[in-house]
């Protein structure tokens, strides 16, 4: 189920607008340079970012194992943070899907509503609303493969589900492909799940990692060097089995190459 | 049965205590876009998909001749047929079981559908309707005028209310069932072999002169 | 119930994805090979998402109007000849189908796929009563040989490779083990079920739809082997949940036009066949049973579920079913919607089958009548965890998570202790079920030097937002 919020169709972004950065906690932990790609990325566009000290978690972990009690805590925080905010932009689709769609269980106030209806995800913030047509500063002569996370897909709208027809469309590809001397390449399984799921990665580790294995081969015989995506949750994922599997793929986020660094 | 009324109430009244609050209507089927091909080559196309053959049979004389070609060995053709006299005549047999020896089953459809290739056989048709699943091949023939475009013009065309049994057929049995390789012949018809071959006009009626 | 009744599915997996560098890859790539099907058969009709949509709403009037639906198709189908029983679950459907066979002095009757049937455990209690029962589905014949329940609802040998079915031939039926042709298996048991029908007493089957209107109910399938079961026995015994009825005739069209191209990527399968009171000669018993079905309707989160058509294109599309195999989900029903159906007939024995998902939500898309299963995976989930049949490991990390998560410093606390945790005791994780499962398949992804707060209180502190 695709949720689209009201102003994703809105022409302009106002100048004033106040943007609030949400960097998700592994991000925080373990790939600070998403977060600091992200950040210089949008401040290219002149945007006034603010990064609320205090955030946490978007209570993911939690909440996606169903338990709804544990997972408030953090979700009413997140709001507390980020309700000043205009638009609040995460590099992280699984996470911007758990605050649109599973802040569900709190209690709907006006600044639960605001949020949920004014976060985005940040490849669909700079596509359809800063529309975003070039990145001059950036540069990425290499063969790329795009891993667009089953949250963002279906969850967010950033390309066309395969199994639903109609008229094909790739955000991430689109954004990828102004990128000088990136070479985008296909598929064969665009967006067969690559099994990260959250805790089920852990709990149901054999299937999550033949799911993860047979998206890297996928990469690797298409001949990809780097794999792409606008979720580091997935490619923390991936990048694990390839490691372990000795397999010669580069992961990184998608902000790291449209913002040109850090690498 | 005594139980099972018993049953049935409760039944009926679980649902109704239970039937969502909201209702939903009954939608609309549109009439949807058509491709504008010509539906003899469409049919003909899918029914080669899914396992028949079709030939134009433009005389009675050749449909003999084809089936004979078709089936050398065959010892024992039931025909529901006037066209085709066959070996036995289905209108003959009384029991199902009867036909459990039939090598080549002839039938004629009342129409045939684009979208899938399929053909439509009743128990008016079939006469016994194990004709259609016990004969180890089937004869089917088609008036070429007679094939609707889609599913949706078929439904429009069945009488299921005037027959116990009424089957879309799509060539011969198949199965897919040992790792998904398509195999034809598995309980049913082995082949399916369709004649287009328009039905015998009815003879106009002569009125007969009185001499007064 | 005692945790020894509890399916794990994930160790079922993870047996199954182990045993062999076969089994596994061949059953991945034969389901991912029909959703493929799947796809140039939709894309072939412009209005597929439309049908999807129709077929949906059909399902949702109905299901929201079936007391008058289910009343007018048995006065139909009555009207027509036909008995119609009512069967409140399980049990009540095997009685009456051994007391109409016993009338009839059935010692042998043939049958064709029916899940309603496997869900009754109908067989296994027909034999106990010295009723002879024969699976006449190849597939379904294949794992009734082996004693084994069916692994998909469309394909219920799947999971085994040719090889195997040619010595399960060898074992049951005497043939060569050596041969392991389709074609000539297919043949075997061509010859092995043709006498078995002309000797049967009774034939039954399920039913894919029931048409209201006019009282008919629909069998579809690649084989013929219904149609033989219907056509020749002179008794034709049909169990049918109650949630397969449809208004009318004309709904038909949009449901037949998606359902075989949903399942299998052809445009029908080979045999769609409309039973509308018994044949010439022949005696003809509908047994409509709930199971629960009635009890669903009543959920509100859950009850779209019964718009089901039993398809399978949920378990063709899903990354961890095929991986995981059907037999792994322990039910009936295996995939996304055995995910949840199951818990429905058993809370505590299924409640671990919803974590047995990534949630992807591919199931949601490709199903014909637009269940929302991915959603309802993810409620499941919410009613698990409430019910506390979440694992006790998850239970207290969770809790333990849930407070530190919920307050900014305590997580600073933690994340100033955890890194250098996390650095030292690489193979600890907070809710880990064996001993060290990331690092088994995966390397571990290191903490970083420097968080990024850390970075952006040293070089962006003039926009920091904390309250001075």
């Amino acid at each position: 189920m695709t949720t689209q919020t009201e102003t994703i169709n809105q022409k302009m972004l106002s100048k004033n607008a106040r943007i609030g950065l949400f960097i998700p906690c592994y991000i925080d932990m373990m790939f600070p340079e998403v977060g600091i790609a992200t950040l210089q990325l949008l401040e290219r566009f002149r945007l006034n970012v603010g990064y609320p000290l205090n955030q946490t978690c978007c209570g993911q972990p939690m909440s996606n194992s169903g338990d709804e009690v544990n997972a408030a805590g953090a979700e009413l925080l997140f709001v507390e943070n980020f309700k000043s905010y205009d638009y609040i932009i995460g590099p992280a689709g699984s996470c911007v899907k758990q605050v649109r769609c599973h802040f569900d269980v709190i209690e709907q106030t006006a600044d639960v509503k605001h949020i949920r209806q004014h976060t985005y995800e940040l490849v669909e913030f700079l596509h359809g609303i800063l529309k975003v047509d070039s990145f001059p500063w950036a540069e990425f002569q290499h063969s790329v493969a795009i891993h667009n996370s089953c949250s963002s897909i279906r969850g967010l709208g950033i390309a066309k589900p395969s199994e639903i027809m109609g008229v094909p469309f790739d955000k991430t590809a689109d954004l990828l492909s102004k990128v000088k001397g990136l070479v985008l390449v296909p598929v064969d399984r665009p967006d067969d799940c690559c099994g990260f799921g959250g805790t089920f990665c852990v709990t149901d580790e054999a299937v999550s990692a033949r799911m993860g294995l047979e998206k890297a081969h996928d990469h690797l015989r298409h001949g990809a060097e780097y794999v792409v995506s606008p979720d580091m949750s997935c490619l923390m994922h991936q990048q694990g089995i390839a490691r372990h599997t000795g397999l010669a793929l580069k992961y990184i986020h998608v902000a790291q190459v449209l913002n040109g660094g850090p690498f | 049965m005594q139980t099972s009324n018993s049953s049935r109430e409760t039944i009926l009244g679980a649902i109704r205590n239970n039937l969502p609050k909201n209702k939903v209507e009954h939608p609309r089927i549109p009439l949807f876009q058509r491709s504008g091909r010509p539906l003899k080559s469409e049919f003909e196309q899918h029914l080669k998909e899914a396992g028949g053959v079709a030939h134009d049979v433009p005389t009675v004389a050749e449909a003999e001749a084809k089936l004979l070609t078709l089936h050398p060995g065959a010892k024992v053709i039931c025909s529901a047929v006037p066209e085709i006299s066959g070996t036995r005549r289905v209108e003959r047999v009384h029991a199902p079981h009867e036909l459990a020896d039939v090598d080549v089953g002839v039938v004629r459809a009342q129409f045939g559908v684009a979208e899938t290739g399929a053909v439509w056989l009743t128990q008016e048709d079939l006469v016994v309707d194990a004709l259609a699943v016990l004969s180890q091949h089937l004869v089917v023939l088609l008036d070429p005028e007679q094939i609707v475009c889609d599913m949706h013009e078929a439904y429009r065309r069945v009488r299921l209310n005037e027959t116990a049994f009424g089957c879309f057929m799509m060539g011969p049995s198949a199965t897919a069932d040992i790792e998904a390789t398509p195999v034809h012949g598995a309980q049913g018809a082995r082949s399916l072999n369709l004649f287009f071959l328009p039905p015998k006009p009815i003879p106009a009626l002569r009125v007969r002169q009185e001499p007064q | 119930m005692s945790n020894a009744n509890q399916v794990d599915p994930a160790k079922a997996a993870e047996l199954f994805i182990l045993h062999d560098q076969i089994h596994e890859p061949m059953h991945d790539r034969f389901l991912w090979a029909t959703m493929q099907r799947r796809d140039a058969e939709a894309a072939a009709i412009p209005e597929w998402e439309e049908l999807r949509e129709i077929a949906s709403k059909i399902k949702e009037h109905t299901l929201t109007h079936l007391d008058h639906y289910l009343e007018e198709f048995e006065e139909n189908a009555t009207k027509r000849g036909a008995h119609v029983h009512w069967a409140l679950d399980a049990a009540e459907h095997n009685a009456i189908v051994y007391s109409i066979l016993k009338d009839h002095g059935v010692e042998e009757l043939i049958k064709s796929k029916s899940m309603l049937q496997e869900e009754c455990q109908m067989a296994p209690f027909l034999q106990n009563r010295g009723i002879r029962v024969i699976e006449s589905d190849l597939g379904e014949r294949i794992q009734q040989l082996d004693g084994q329940p069916p692994s998909h609802i469309v394909f219920p040998a799947i999971h085994k490779t040719r090889q195997d079915v040619a010595r399960l031939f060898a074992r049951t039926v005497g043939t060569d083990p050596n041969n392991d042709d389709p074609h000539l298996l297919t043949e075997v048991m061509r010859n092995n079920a043709r006498p078995r029908f002309l000797a049967a007493g009774a034939g039954m089957t399920g039913g894919n739809f029931a048409i209201a209107e006019t009282g008919t109910f629909m069998v579809c399938t690649n084989e013929g082997n219904a149609d033989i079961g219907a056509s020749v026995p002179p008794l034709h015994i049909a169990s049918i949940g109650i949630e397969k009825l449809i208004p009318r005739v004309e709904d038909m069209s949009v449901f037949l036009r998606l359902l075989a191209r949903s399942a299998e990527g052809v445009p029908l399968t080979q045999y769609s066949s409309h039973f509308t009171g018994p044949r010439k000669g022949g005696e003809l018993h509908i047994v409509l049973v709930d199971n629960g079905r009635s009890r669903r309707l009543g959920m509100p989160d859950f009850w779209h579920s019964l718009k089901c058509i039993r398809c399978g294109a949920c378990m063709n599309t899903c990354p961890v079913y095929r991986r995981s195999g059907g037999l792994s989900y322990g039910a009936t029903y295996s995939g996304p919607i055995g995910v949840i159906l199951d818990p429905t007939f058993d809370e505590f024995k299924y409640s671990e089958l919803p974590f047995h998902s990534t949630l992807c939500g591919s199931c949601t898309d490709v199903c014909p009548v637009k269940i929302d299963i991915s959603d309802q995976i993810f409620k499941w989930r919410r009613v698990m965890a409430e019910k506390g049949y979440l694992p006790l490991t998850k239970r207290l990390s969770f809790a333990v998570a849930g407070r530190i998560l919920g307050h900014s410093e305590e997580y600073h606390a933690m994340e100033s202790l955890a890194g250098p945790a996390m650095v030292l005791a690489p193979h600890f994780l907070l809710y880990n079920r064996s001993l060290n499962p990331w690092g088994r398949s995966r390397e571990i992804p290191p903490i970083a030097a420097q968080t990024f707060r850390n970075w952006y209180l040293e070089n962006r502190s003039e926009h920091a937002d904390i309250e001075q």
